[in-house]
């Protein structure tokens, strides 16, 4: 199969769903003739015209709110907030806001196709306010799904589905991935929202993850490998609603669990994934359940700060080793 | 100025009627314990809400605010379901889900009210926008108070639907206080509209205690929108005469002037008009009174009989369950 990369077959699902519907636009900080921060939408201004791929002031609220505002009208705008660390100025409209629109008017409003692409992750030198992980934080509003992608086809497959959910979708893109390449089928497929993977089968250990943590943690899996230690590796994909069949259905086979998320520990999906496991399968564990995270600290600057700052394939290995031991 | 028809004007006024019943009739339930939760009621505001929607077409799109209940009911609402909707039951517009401050009646293009202060500026850029794109010169309206006013939101809003020239008419009704903050100690400006010339666009002010004025202002902003110009900000001066919310003691205005504001009572105001250029009788105007008064009877015994929603509505609504075919 072919191999395009993480922002190609995002920009493959756009143009896709860009192409079949009108109703579909883009809009955004830089996402024109700029092709956005990150190139993700390059071509398509030159392509689909300024009525389709619209630049905007600096002004998330009022990004957010036009989107919300077309989206009850039958449009389907796709937003982009350029990092998630901007999500805090626009906060109202994915929580007070959208997810909740149809539920207060008591089912008035069907549907509300609204996808918010934004980015997220560290690792490209940003500091505290350009690199964060706050998808976690999303995943605690009732109404609001949350998707975070880890390869090239789950890219382009999950940003079909949510293109086509008609509910408020939170699409998260890791920063880091963009230039990653994989295999992307050139046809139309969905990934199903609320579906979790195993993309390595193991029987020793799960090993529990999403989005830019995926790629370190199959490496973790290869290393673990050589000392003879099999892990299965879930991708979690969609963090809201959550997967908890097949989080259960691995640690069930395998006894013991590690999560490994780029946030911070606190209060995360992490967190919750141990929660849903402690429900499901508190029997069946044969050791705590670790996790490996982000430091709970600001991320810094200095590159060998923000390294050891976030968690990484020997971070997974040495707690795998550990909870093995 | 009245060169509106005989049954328009009369009608209009049987509207403001029924809005001062309606909120007067919920300061009764307030008071007697019978409604929860927080209750704001823009009795002598009534100039405003129907001022504003007799000006607006009905294939026009608006918003409101938490003190505008008024502005649904002259949208044409079922006076029964707004009054469930209030009390928290079933047969309400929104099941009983949104109350008070979030009542929306879609079917009268009325998305209602938002707890939050500012979004709605936002989100009728959106609105506008998918009118714009159908062409039919309708517009979008957003009614907003003097306190949302100096959100960010309403300078994102308005460079925002200026930028793309939207058809979007932003209301302000300015009621001169902001919970217990009077509008001359939160503002640098005498007028919103003011602020208009910062972002290019018309700035009106109106008297928004005389509904014709109101009904003026609007329609004649509302022209030069649907016409293709883009947006425009028009602040309607008026007053609140009960608190923010029911119990509020209001330490924060004297008696005194609450008396003053009163005088400018909008319905009396609209009655002398009326009677003094021969459109109406009092017999006439006190018909309408007796209409409306039985018209809210039957709303509260409608709201008294129905039940509240089930606990099988706690996840309803929620989310959409069909996908997007293609």
């Amino acid at each position: 199969m072919r191999e395009i990369t993480f922002a190609e077959a995002i920009r493959e699902a756009l143009r896709h769903e860009m192409k079949l519907d009108d109703k579909v636009f883009i809009f955004g900080e830089d996402v024109g003739a700029f092709g956005g921060c990150f190139g993700v939408t390059a071509g398509l201004f030159q392509e689909f015209g300024p009525d389709r791929v619209m630049d905007t002031p600096i002004s998330e609220s009022a990004i957010l709110g036009t989107a919300l505002g077309a989206a009850l009208m039958g449009l389907r705008p796709v937003p982009e907030i350029m990092f998630i660390d901007f999500t805090t100025v626009c906060f109202d409209y994915l929580t007070n806001q959208a997810p909740k629109v149809r539920y207060m008017c008591g089912g008035q409003v069907q549907k509300l196709p609204l996808v918010v692409r934004t980015t997220s992750g560290g690792w490209i030198r940003a500091a505290g306010q350009h690199s964060q992980s706050l998808e976690g934080w999303f995943t605690q509003v009732p109404g609001l799904k949350v998707v975070m992608p880890g390869t090239p086809y789950d890219a382009k497959g999950l940003l079909l589905a949510a293109l086509r959910d008609n509910n408020p979708v939170l699409y998260i893109e890791e920063k880091a991935l963009y230039a990653t390449s994989g295999p992307v089928p050139e046809e139309e497929y969905l990934v199903p929202l609320g579906q979790a993977e195993v993309k390595r089968t193991g029987k020793d250990v799960t090993l529990i993850t999403y989005a830019g943590m995926l790629g370190h943690t199959l490496a973790a899996a290869e290393t673990l490998a050589g000392a003879g230690i099999d892990a299965e590796v879930v991708d979690l994909r969609t963090l809201s609603p959550l997967d908890h069949d097949t989080l259960a259905k691995s640690v069930q086979k395998t006894h013991k669990a590690v999560v490994v998320q780029e946030a911070c520990e606190m209060a995360g999906v992490a967190a919750q994934v141990i929660k849903s496991l402690v429900d499901s399968s508190f029997g069946y564990l044969d050791a705590p359940i670790k996790t490996v995270a982000a430091l709970n600290t600001v991320i810094p600057f200095s590159p060998p700060l923000e390294d050891i700052t976030l968690p990484s394939a020997d971070k997974v290995v040495q707690a795998v080793k550990a909870l093995m031991a | 100025m009245m060169d509106l028809p005989k049954e328009k004007l009369l009608s209009m006024y049987k509207t403001m009627v029924a809005i001062r019943g309606f909120e007067e009739s919920l300061a009764e339930a307030v008071t007697a314990g019978t409604l929860p939760g927080f209750v704001h009621l823009g009795v002598g505001q009534e100039a405003v809400h129907v001022g504003v929607c007799s000006a607006l077409r009905p294939t026009d799109w608006m918003s409101s605010t938490h003190r505008d209940h008024g502005m649904i009911l002259a949208r044409g609402a079922d006076i029964k379901r707004m009054r469930a909707e209030i009390f928290g039951k079933a047969t309400g517009y929104c099941k009983g889900k949104g109350g008070s401050m979030h009542l929306a009646v879609y079917d009268k293009r009325a998305t209602g009210c938002n707890g939050i202060l500012g979004p709605s500026q936002t989100i009728n850029n959106g609105v506008a926008l998918a009118l714009k794109r159908e062409g039919q010169g309708n517009i979008a309206a957003v009614v907003f108070g003097d306190g949302a006013a100096h959100r960010g939101e309403f300078h994102e809003a308005l460079n925002f639907a200026a930028c793309w020239k939207l058809p979007a008419l932003a209301i302000c009704v300015n009621n001169h206080y902001a919970i217990s903050v009077c509008f001359d100690d939160a503002c640098s400006v005498d007028d919103i509209a003011a602020r208009a010339a910062g972002y290019g666009i018309p700035g009106l002010v109106a008297d928004g205690n005389d509904v014709m004025a109101v009904y003026e202002a609007v329609s004649q902003t509302a022209k030069i929108i649907r016409e293709g110009k883009g947006p425009a900000l028009l602040e309607l001066k008026t007053s609140r005469w009960r608190g923010h919310f029911e119990g509020d003691p209001q330490p924060y205005r004297t008696p005194e002037q609450l008396a003053t504001d009163k005088k400018k009572d909008p319905i009396a105001r609209f009655a002398k008009q009326l009677l003094e250029q021969g459109l109406a009788t009092d017999a006439e105007l006190q018909a309408l009174k007796v209409q409306a008064d039985q018209e809210l009877q039957e709303a509260i015994e409608f709201t008294d009989k129905s039940d509240y929603p089930g606990p099988e509505e706690l996840f309803t609504d929620l989310f959409y369950t069909e996908r997007r075919a293609v």
